[in-house]
């Protein structure tokens, strides 16, 4: 699964956060409040729907190995995948509604329901897991933000943004955020836990833009308490508002 | 008695053709004692240990929890109240609490069961005591299944992550105070043993637990509301039919040897009545009733069994002995089998076992040599005289 799928999963909960396009409020010119960043967040975040391609690089021990997939999504709720290359993953589908996660595999013609232990499995691999892709709230109803000053990171000035939980029933207790203060685009995140501890952390390497909007080209996922390299995820193409039929966010779109 | 004596006679007058079949006969006795005391042993300290190191008196589970089942284990908690709270605090009693966590040793990610145990209890003989190491920031207890597994020794720091009652991540090191070695691995793979007020604690779930545990010797259970019982009988019926599995798997090798010895039998039996059609004439002609004359053949086949039984005895008892004393050594991989085996087995031998296992194949053996001799209920003295069998 690409970063980009996985935005389209979660609505940009989680790694969307990271890809934002801040409308001119920010541009740069006067400080906007924490709560203009995030609902700015929010509303770039989620598209009414979108259609993309993307290429997963999960860097393992034994070397590194590329996933392509493309995804649908629909708002922040439904969001379904095929798996495209290479062969031994072709065929593999995701499919998200609400809070519910299904995997279909063709070997063994089978749909299994994700839920309880198997969320905290890691995707194909990945560094991201299922439990990741879960959320679909906006980050403005999870989170209270605060500026808490700015920073260079891949040579653009950003402000830092810092979330705290809202509610003590959101999957991390705090983030940070690293916003491009020109480009409007989270370059920057990083996960924490309940007792501060480092949980996970995106990083965007290339952006590119799209329909007006600035999108992460390139982008890194790490989860920060295993020594892997993390896994890369890269935009081959993706098209906002497309047309989309309804029966692709049902169970028998897996079968098909 | 004249049947015994001439029974006997003959036996040993056959010679070889006797003892080759009372020596293979005799192995099958061995090896049928010998290997049903070795699966009665298994058991016997498979369920010795679980019983001291897990089970203790029984246990009393939160109504949704299934071991078998892990989407169970995240509702599986509920506060320890009332009766419960009360068991505890008699002694009675001790909450243990369940969660799922990821680990990360040396970097690497991997799934684990973190238990939390009142340090204290001396319900179970589990090494608990040595949480109440305070100098550490979290101690942990592993055991040598899951230490070996995740590479981890006494002084390891190891960072888990967890979900709290509400969902949210968190994650903290854990040092490794203890490695103990235990034969039960359902206490040790893939488990992380911490101090339960600190688990409970790390969930946001005070006072809570998944299951509790009870003390050994208590005549009647007391009666928790909210929690089910679940007695030694059910907590050990997987391990039972496991061993009865095993047994019947086992079975095969000895049941094919006793065949062998059967079939020798059989033929012996068959061979010798068609060779002494003369023989039986004369018996008949002397007064020998055809029913005394099966008799004679079945006492001799049976005879093979007695004599048997006593080979088996004189060879068979000092192995036997050397094998219950010094036990069987396992190999390493047997703990990966997933239920509670010694890393030396000694086998379990009762009065009964032996005289069951005795009498089967005598009983066996009498019913194999009697079959063959059924013939002679036809036999016509004259034709046998003259070396006819009609």
């Amino acid at each position: 699964m690409t970063g980009v799928s996985l935005m389209n999963r979660t609505g940009g909960v989680l790694i969307l956060l990271m890809l934002l396009h801040w409308t001119p409020l920010l541009n740069g010119q006067q400080q906007p409040t924490a709560m203009e960043l995030l609902q700015a967040l929010d509303e770039n975040m989620v598209a009414e729907n979108r259609i993309t391609v993307s290429t997963m690089i999960i860097h393992g021990r034994r070397g590194s190995r590329s996933i392509q997939s493309k995804s649908w999504t629909q708002g922040s709720e439904k969001s379904y995948t095929e798996y495209l290359a290479p062969a031994r993953e072709r065929g593999t589908k995701m499919l998200k509604v609400g809070d519910q996660l299904w995997t279909y595999s063709p070997a063994t013609d089978r749909i299994i329901q994700i839920a309880g232990h198997m969320l905290r499995q890691s995707v194909m691999g990945s560094d991201l897991s299922y439990e990741d892709m879960m959320e679909d709230q906006t980050l403005s109803e999870m989170y209270t933000p605060e500026i808490v000053g700015s920073e260079t990171v891949e040579e653009r000035d950003c402000w830092i943004l810092e979330l705290t939980a809202k509610t003590p029933g959101i999957t991390y207790h705090s983030r940070r955020a690293w916003i491009d203060k020109e480009r409007n685009i989270a370059l920057k995140e990083t996960r924490y836990a309940a007792s501060g501890k480092l949980l996970k952390e995106a990083l965007v390497q290339e952006v590119f833009q799209v329909e007006g909007r600035w999108y992460p080209k390139r982008m890194t996922f790490k989860d920060m308490l295993s020594t892997g390299e993390g896994t890369e995820f890269i935009v081959n193409s993706i098209a906002f508002n497309a047309e989309i039929p309804d029966y692709i966010f049902t169970k028998a779109v897996l079968r098909r | 008695m004249l049947l015994f004596k001439l029974a006997f006679r003959n036996v040993i007058g056959a010679g070889l053709r006797t003892w080759l079949n009372v020596i293979v006969l005799s192995l099958s006795f061995v090896t049928i004692i010998a290997m049903q005391g070795l699966y009665k042993g298994m058991q016997y300290q498979a369920e010795d240990a679980m019983m001291q190191v897990e089970y203790a008196g029984g246990q009393y589970w939160h109504p949704a929890y299934d071991p078998y089942d892990p989407f169970t284990l995240e509702d599986s908690h509920q506060p320890v109240s009332g009766a419960a709270q009360r068991a505890v605090a008699a002694g009675d009693a001790i909450p243990i609490l369940f969660t799922q966590a990821t680990i990360y040793p040396q970097g690497r990610v991997s799934s684990a069961l973190l238990k939390g145990i009142p340090p204290e209890q001396e319900i179970m003989e589990f090494p608990s005591e040595q949480l109440l190491q305070s100098d550490h920031a979290l101690p942990a207890i592993v055991g040598t299944r899951m230490a070996k597994s995740n590479r981890l020794a006494v002084g390891d720091y190891l960072t888990v992550r967890w979900r709290d009652a509400n969902g949210t991540f968190d994650a903290q090191d854990v040092q490794i105070v203890h490695v103990f070695s235990t034969i039960v691995s359902s206490v040790d793979a893939g488990q992380i043993w911490v101090p339960l007020e600190r688990l409970q604690s790390m969930l946001k779930m005070p006072n809570e637990a998944t299951l509790l545990t009870l003390r050994q010797g208590l005549t009647d259970p007391p009666v928790l509301p909210g929690w089910d019982y679940k007695g030694l009988d059910i907590l050990m019926a997987d391990l039972r039919e496991m061993v009865t599995s095993k047994q019947v798997g086992g079975s095969i090798m000895y049941l094919l040897l006793l065949f062998l010895a059967l079939l020798a039998i059989f033929d012996t039996q068959v061979l010798s009545i068609w060779r002494r059609k003369k023989e039986m004439g004369t018996l008949m002609a002397m007064g020998l009733t055809r029913r005394q004359l099966i008799g004679l053949f079945t006492i001799e086949g049976g005879m093979y069994g007695v004599l048997a039984a006593l080979l088996g005895a004189l060879y068979g008892t000092p192995l036997i002995v050397w094998f219950a004393t010094h036990g069987w050594e396992m190999p390493e991989m047997v703990d990966d089998f997933g239920f509670a085996i010694a890393s030396k087995l000694v086998p379990s031998y009762s009065f009964f076992l032996v005289l069951g296992s005795t009498l089967l194949v005598l009983a066996t053996v009498t019913i194999v040599s009697y079959l063959p001799t059924r013939r002679i209920a036809k036999l016509e003295p004259t034709d046998a005289l003259r070396g006819k069998l009609t």
